[in-house]
């Protein structure tokens, strides 16, 4: 597997625009964001009308069709001064993936130039109180009538929820899984916001309750049962990956952060910067950093060739970067001390969010289990002398 | 273009999942437990790459990808498909 790691000169622009924005627009307001749990209008529409949530959608519908690396690029800088907005291009960009790769045509019409202005926003509805990373689990169910379908049942932690559009919603339909675009005014449809959670507070999350909620036949997003996978599956890959992304700038915040306080700070005399047990902490934060945005690096060019391997390279991505941000959060609190633990700091902002990153889009255990069946997989494809010299 | 042409090549792409066992042409991918959740991710990543081909919403029936056979089929009505297409325009 060949790993390229040069950004090519428009990437690398992006890149800088990216930073220089979240530098500005994001980081500066995320505590008090964090605070409000909930990110405000004035917000989302600079953010929409710069066409950041037109990174998912093809440019044939006004959208901005980010190249991988680029949209990873996106995700980082945003990862690294808001996580809560760094959510918003996830499910959005997971909403607007879905639509383009698997709508028929008059859904791509309907809502792919609405996701790329903003005019709609989109979210992921699959978890429920009792199916989350199980989506066999799925207890909402939809019935055809005949003036479209009728769902019932109930969705919970749907990020972005409250100020949702419409929602990718999932249900089982004849006894199998499929995929509708709800409108968030579908009659039955109600909205609940869902506080208090401990990181990602500005995401904006909400339950759904569907009461015999009607929405069109043409709301049916690709085909139930086997292809339901397939709009699941691609999507919660893109969704993977975004977070991956986010989780190496969240741990780059960290690292700045500690870099900063440890060259400012004094204790018995000499800078913490000099102390060798910070020293410990900083390099392993820097060193899980770089590791991990090589990672993403990494799945993003295999996505770019339409890999088989890009699966498997995100999980890859996905883990080492979630649990790299955690680590590094938890060194950067313990490198600020008491500072750290106060109200509205942004290192404890970043440990409380770095937590939610181990758990959404595939937690760390179902991680694990599928790196290490996908590492048996591995090992049958070489042979005994290909390991023996690998 | 016979679909004898696509077996190889989709057979070499399961075996990777498949260990020692032998696939047949008309056994059900999905009944043997071999294949994981990502599965019909990279079987569809890999049908459109390697036969230069877009898996449209329509084709994402079980029936299109449960056997070598099937996939083949598939494989071979796109093209096909293709290839008309281009004649065409």
């Amino acid at each position: 597997m060949a790993i390229r790691v040069q950004l090519t000169e428009r990437q690398a622009a992006a890149r800088e625009e990216y930073e220089s924005f979240t530098r500005q627009a994001v980081a500066p307001h995320a505590d008090a964001w964090d605070r409000a749990e909930r990110l405000p209008e004035e917000f989302l529409e600079e953010f929409a009308a710069r066409g950041l949530l037109g990174a998912a959608v093809p440019a044939g519908y006004g959208g901005a069709e980010l190249d991988p690396i680029t949209f990873g690029l996106l995700n980082e800088e945003l990862g690294r001064g808001c996580s809560s907005v760094r959510s918003l291009v996830t499910v959005h960009g997971m909403a607007s993936y879905a639509v383009a790769r698997w709508g028929g045509d008059r859904q791509r019409e309907h809502w792919l130039p609405r996701f790329a202005t903003g005019g709609a926003i989109g979210a992921f509805a699959l978890t429920e109180p009792g199916a989350g990373s199980d989506v066999k689990a799925l207890r909402t169910t939809a019935r055809r009538t005949d003036d479209g379908f009728r769902l019932t049942g109930q969705k919970r932690w749907i990020t972005f929820g409250q100020r949702a559009d419409v929602y990718l919603l999932f249900a089982r339909l004849d006894g199998r899984e499929a995929a509708f675009l709800v409108p968030r005014d579908a009659p039955g449809l109600t909205v609940r916001p869902v506080t208090g959670m401990l990181g990602t507070k500005a995401s904006m999350l909400a339950e759904l309750s569907l009461v015999d909620c009607l929405v069109a036949p043409e709301a049916l997003l690709g085909r139930p049962g086997f292809g339901l996978a397939a709009v699941a599956a691609s999507a919660l890959e893109l969704g993977r990956y975004s977070v991956a992304w986010g989780c190496v700038g969240l741990a780059q915040a960290c690292l700045d952060a500690s870099l900063d306080h440890a060259d400012r700070r004094e204790t018995f005399g000499v800078r913490l910067r000099d102390h060798q047990l910070v020293q410990r902490m900083i390099a392993d934060m820097a060193t899980g950093t770089a590791a991990a945005r090589l990672l993403c690096q990494q799945a993003g060019w295999l996505r770019q060739d339409r890999s088989t391997e890009s699966l498997h390279a995100t999980w890859l991505a996905k883990y080492h970067a979630s649990r790299t941000a955690f680590r590094s959060a938890s060194d950067a609190v313990q490198v600020h001390g008491a500072q750290g633990c106060g109200d509205g700091h942004p290192v404890q902002r970043y440990l409380r969010d770095a937590k939610v990153m181990e758990i959404i889009e595939g937690s760390t255990e179902l991680q694990q289990t599928t790196i290490a069946e996908s590492a048996y997989h591995s090992r049958t494809r070489t042979t005994p002398t290909e390991r023996v010299t690998a | 273009m016979t679909t004898a042409d696509h077996k190889p090549q989709i057979l070499a792409f399961l075996a990777q999942f498949f260990g020692e066992h032998r696939l047949t042409d008309d056994e059900d991918i999905f009944a043997t437990g071999f294949v994981n959740s990502l599965f019909i991710m990279q079987l569809v990543l890999f049908v459109e790459g390697e036969f230069d081909i877009t898996v449209d919403d329509d084709d994402l029936e079980m029936a299109n990808f449960n056997t070598v056979r099937a996939i083949d089929a598939l494989v071979t009505r796109k093209r096909a498909a293709v290839g008309a297409a281009a004649q065409h325009s």
